[in-house]
């Protein structure tokens, strides 16, 4: 018996995902297999070609793994396109002169993209966007052009689009059609896609045809649109759609379709049946060219399927699904089933959002059933309702195009879809494959669900065990937020309570650690609204807020009274200085606008603060992650520039939120006008005066790692202000992690800035009426932690320094002067104990 | 009512304050006859602890301002300066073997 010889003409995605279904089926090693490639390297990953330009090299898109070829035997010859095809003689013949004999003959041609023609469209600066080589020369000359237009506004058009944004571009995108992506989404879809891009800054031209590509000495200058205007422009990249490359398929008299694609049955034969047809060149049994790579795969199963006999009545392609979730210029999209709504009798349900730039439409039958549907703007939805397609899904329709919050079923996970839901149309993956698996990586390398367009890979995580512990400590295997959740929704008042139930097997019934304990302290203390001071939630401080006072090198506190906005009178400023001489205090000015008060041995806070509260002067705050200080500029009331009043803001805010648990502290700052002098811009939430109200910023640093804050919202009333600060701090505190200040929140948040403008502007979530009661509910509980402690005899109780001795001071707490002050003694903490004890 | 007891020295017994004083996860300071000072704990079930008070790392007299917790197992309280952690049973610092304070008998009688 001889060798029979496999031919492929073609090396795309379709092409090696038939070489490595023949290597599975053992067919690698029955046959010669010969692959004749156009291209000058091996196939890559298309779909993701635009990553290119965010840093994928050529060699990371490769899709064929090391080695490959040589294992299995496969001669792959680069840069050897088929000229010819002689059926007769089961011969082709390669540009070189190369003539390679075939049993079996696969075409596996892809597409070409479709250049309209207009005159010009051949001049230098005209691209298309398809290959590798093509990115590269649209790279090198936009290095000469500052503006770029796509004309196309499909799929790849705003994938180009994007790629010319990203290279420093003022970009246009030019469709015919009356909306953006006219295949996948509909009206509604298209114009919250529509929106969401021009606010990107890019410029969109629909209902408008390209005439002529304008040229000077051979090169681009501008286009002649069909409205009768003109666009200048560097250069234009055409993505105006693909065809079938059938033109081998032609010559040698094979059957192709009408408008093109190489004419194939079920199970892929041409007219001819020694030769093949598969991926983006066939025309499909079902009268369709598939411009979408899962159908691909499909098509190269069947094909090795029916080259290793092993073919029955399942194999064989019919038909594949449209879906598709893409994420172009960062807007989620994604379109599956019957996105337009054809079936008979089929209804729609319909979420829609302009303002957030949300777009979600289902498509149902009478009974109920899903049958497809387009998402815009939020398809985190679309991992789970593809699977759901076909199927009367268990929550109602209106319950899964709304909002999590606004009546969502938040909890309908992926563990809610049928084993045999497929979760990776790119391979044809179900759940039950994957959770087989334990790992991303183990179920990348076994089931390739995951390694097509990415759009699985969200739902697979969470169908497999966690696979990073992101728990707080050894104690909680769960994060902060998580643990807010928690104690919010279960109503959870301790910390022996969660350890117990909630906490790792082997922490249960211990005392937790230094990390866990604070940050569910905090937690408490941010659900509760209590005194932070009582029963066991004493015991959860960090001895600063143990102490209600900042614990100092030596073993002394600082007493750091609230100054709000940075206001005092000069009554005020007396007291703390008699406060301070009568206690021998260092003082200091500090970067927060007010008075740090050094030196003071724990058994003498009370009395301190007593003076203080007397004086009208409450806890500053300085020792809990709670608010620090508002910081204001003179503003208005006597500055020249100022446009409003800075002071009297700084201090209603500093008020409303003083005593509010963080996950960490919490800073602000309010100026008069523009010229910033409060700094406001580098707080975690900071206000600007405008002629019109007030700027918002958010997520501003200072600190190690500075953050300039990011402006939320604009020309606020006084209410509007207060209200989104209200539910900016609420979300913070119960989405953020331990020790997370907003910037670094703000900067992990998925989404960031736009995400938490919907959540706490737009209110895209419905959580803003809760989050304002929760505020509503801090501000109306909260207390003065200093005068509480000092109105029980109880609480004052732990202000000593011995237990067994509760009128001797700390013996080794000591001064020594320096500029008219004191500073802490430190010799005497190095010579030990003894001597320190009894030098008194 | 129960009080808790330290011995510091071989034989002899003080009493430090009554158990309810000592919330449980939280500690105190002691002074001993000598001068020395004690960082007394109790732990969730009821234990009590006793170590020196005095945080090796910085000398300032605080380790019973620190929070206790419970690592592979064993009671520990971490410093509230630097937050090194101290094995209350052994005194051992588990963040550098080099260091040790001082562990004192206690009961609860
Ligand atoms: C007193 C003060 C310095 C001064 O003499 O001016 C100060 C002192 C301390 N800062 Fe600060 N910071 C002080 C203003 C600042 C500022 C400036 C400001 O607020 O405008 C910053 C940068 C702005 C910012 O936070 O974004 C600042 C950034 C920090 C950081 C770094 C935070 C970060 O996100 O990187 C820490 C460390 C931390 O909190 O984890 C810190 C921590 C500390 C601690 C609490 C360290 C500690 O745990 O002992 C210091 C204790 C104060 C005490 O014992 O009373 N301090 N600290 C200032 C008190 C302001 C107030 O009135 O409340
Ligand atoms: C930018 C971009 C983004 C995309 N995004 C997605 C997406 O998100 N989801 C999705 O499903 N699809 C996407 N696609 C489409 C997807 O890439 C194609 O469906 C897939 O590549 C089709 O595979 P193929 O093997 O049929 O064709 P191709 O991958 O195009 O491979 C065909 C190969 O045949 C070669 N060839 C042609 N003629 C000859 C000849 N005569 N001799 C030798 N070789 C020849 C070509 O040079 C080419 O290398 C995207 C495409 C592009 C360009
Ligand atoms: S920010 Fe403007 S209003 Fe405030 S002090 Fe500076 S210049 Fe004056
Ligand atoms: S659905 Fe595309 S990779 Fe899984």
């Amino acid at each position: 018996m001889t060798t029979p010889t496999i031919v492929l003409v073609g090396h795309g995605m379709v092409g090696q995902r038939f070489l490595e279904a023949l290597a599975d089926r053992g067919v690698t090693e029955r046959a010669r297999i010969v692959v004749l490639c156009e291209e000058p390297r091996p196939a890559y990953d298309r779909v993701q070609l635009t990553s290119y330009f965010s840093g994928k090299t050529p060699d990371d898109l490769s899709m064929v793994e090391d080695g490959f070829m040589e294992k299995h035997g496969i001669e792959l010859y680069t840069d050897e396109p088929v000229v010819g095809i002689d059926r007769a003689a089961r011969t082709v013949t390669a540009r070189s002169g190369r003539v390679v004999a075939y049993d079996h003959l696969v075409l596996a041609t892809g597409s070409y993209p479709f250049v309209p023609p207009v005159p010009g469209k051949d001049a230098r600066g005209c691209f298309v966007y398809r290959t590798i080589e093509d990115l590269l020369a649209i790279e090198e000359y936009a290095k000469t052009a500052t503006t770029g237009a796509v004309v196309g506004g499909g799929l790849l058009g705003l994938e180009a689009a994007g790629a010319l944004k990203g290279l420093g571009l003022a970009t246009h995108i030019v469709e015919f059609a009356p909306r953006l992506m006219p295949v996948q989404v509909d009206e509604g879809g298209g114009a919250a896609l529509l929106r969401t891009i021009e606010q990107m800054g890019l410029t969109v031209h629909t209902g408008t045809g390209t005439q002529e590509v304008v040229t000077a000495d051979g090169a681009v200058t501008g286009m002649k649109l069909s409205d009768g205007s003109e666009l200048a422009t560097d250069m234009v990249v055409f993505s105006a759609g693909v065809r079938p490359r059938d033109q081998l398929a032609r010559d040698c008299g094979l059957d192709v379709g009408e408008r093109g694609g190489i004419a194939v049955d079920e199970l892929c034969r041409t007219s001819d049946p020694a030769v093949f047809a598969i991926g983006e060149c066939a025309l499909a049994s079902d009268g369709r060219v598939y411009g979408l790579v899962a159908p691909g795969y499909e098509m190269a199963q069947t094909v090795a399927a029916v080259l290793a006999e092993e073919a029955d009545e399942e194999t064989g392609f019919t038909g594949a699904d449209l879906s598709t979730k893409l994420k172009l210029l960062g807007v989620d999209v994604a379109s599956f089933g019957d996105a337009h709504g054809t079936a008979e009798g089929c209804l729609d349900v319909v979420y829609s959002d302009s303002r957030a730039g949300v777009y979600k439409k289902l498509v149902v039958d009478g009974e109920g059933r899903l049958l497809g549907g387009v998402l815009v703007g939020d398809a985190e939805s679309y991992g789970l309702l593809r699977p759901l397609t076909g199927t009367r899904p268990p929550v109602s329709p209106e319950q899964l195009v709304l909002p999590a919050g606004a009546g969502a079923p938040v909890a309908l996970g992926p563990s809610a879809l049928p084993d045999d839901a497929v979760i990776c149309s790119c391979h044809n993956v179900t759940k039950h494959a994957i959770t087989q698996c334990t790992s991303l990586p183990e179920v990348k390398k076994c089931t390739k669900a995951g390694t097509g367009c990415g759009s699985c890979v969200k739902v697979i995580e969470k169908l497999l065990p966690k696979a990073a512990d992101k728990g707080l400590c050894d104690c909680f295997p769960y994060t902060r937020s998580e643990l807010y959740e928690i104690a919010r929704t279960l109503r959870v008042t301790s910390f022996a309570a969660l350890l117990d139930s909630h906490g790792r097997d082997g922490a249960k019934g211990g005392e937790g650690c230094e990390v866990c304990k604070p940050t569910v302290g905090s937690i408490l203390a941010s659900l509760n609204n209590g005194y932070i001071l009582d029963g066991e939630q004493a015991a959860l401080q960090d001895t600063n807020d143990h102490h209600l006072a900042n614990l100092q090198r030596n073993g002394s506190y600082s007493v750091v009274p609230r100054i709000p906005g940075g206001e005092i009178t000069p009554e005020k400023l007396i007291v703390i200085g008699e406060v301070a001489r009568d206690y021998g205090l260092y003082t200091k000015i500090t970067g927060g606008q007010r008075i740090d008060l050094f030196g003071a041995r724990v058994d003498q806070l009370p009395a301190i603060w007593t003076r203080l509260v007397d004086a009208g002067f409450e806890s500053g705050h300085a020792y809990g992650k709670a608010l620090r200080t508002v910081k204001s500029c003179v503003g208005q009331t006597w500055c020249r520039y100022g446009v409003q009043d800075s002071v009297k803001m700084a201090i209603q805010l500093e008020l409303r939120y003083r005593g509010l648990r963080a996950p960490h502290k919490l800073k602000s700052a309010v100026s008069g006008c523009a010229r910033e002098c409060a700094e406001a811009q580098s707080k975690d939430f900071g206000v600007i005066a405008t002629a019109n109200g007030w700027n918002l910023y958010v997520g501003g640093n200072g600190g190690a790692t500075p953050r300039h804050a990011d402006l939320l919202a604009q020309d606020l009333s006084d209410a509007e202000l207060i209200r989104l600060i209200d539910r900016f701090l609420m979300f913070y505190i119960r989405t953020a992690d331990r020790l997370e200040r907003t910037s670094v929140w703000l900067e992990r948040l998925e989404g960031g800035l736009d995400h938490l403008r919907d959540v706490i502007v737009k209110d895209s979530l419905g959580l803003c009426d809760e989050l304002e009661g929760l505020m509503a509910a801090h501000v109306a509980d909260y207390q003065d932690e200093w005068a509480q402690t000092l109105d029980d005899p109880e609480r004052l109780r732990r202000f000593v320094s011995f237990v067994n001795a509760p009128e001797t001071p700390d013996p080794t707490v000591r001064f020594v002067p320096e500029r008219d002050q004191i500073k802490p003694d430190l010799t005497i903490l190095t010579i030990g104990t003894l001597e320190g004890a009894t030098s008194r | 009512m129960t009080s808790v007891q330290l011995s510091p020295a071989p034989d002899s017994w003080m009493t430090v304050c009554e158990e309810a004083r000592l919330t449980p996860g939280r500690g105190l300071a002691a002074l001993l006859p000598d001068g020395r000072q004690a960082a007394v704990f109790r732990d969730r079930a009821g234990r009590a602890y006793a170590i020196d008070n005095r945080d090796p790392f910085t000398g300032a007299q605080v380790l019973s301002r620190g929070l206790i917790g419970t690592a592979d197992g064993r009671p520990f309280v971490a410093s509230p300066l630097l937050k090194q952690r101290f094995d209350l049973e052994t005194g051992r610092c588990l963040d550098d073997d080099a260091v040790t304070v001082a562990v004192y008998p206690v009961r609860l009688t």
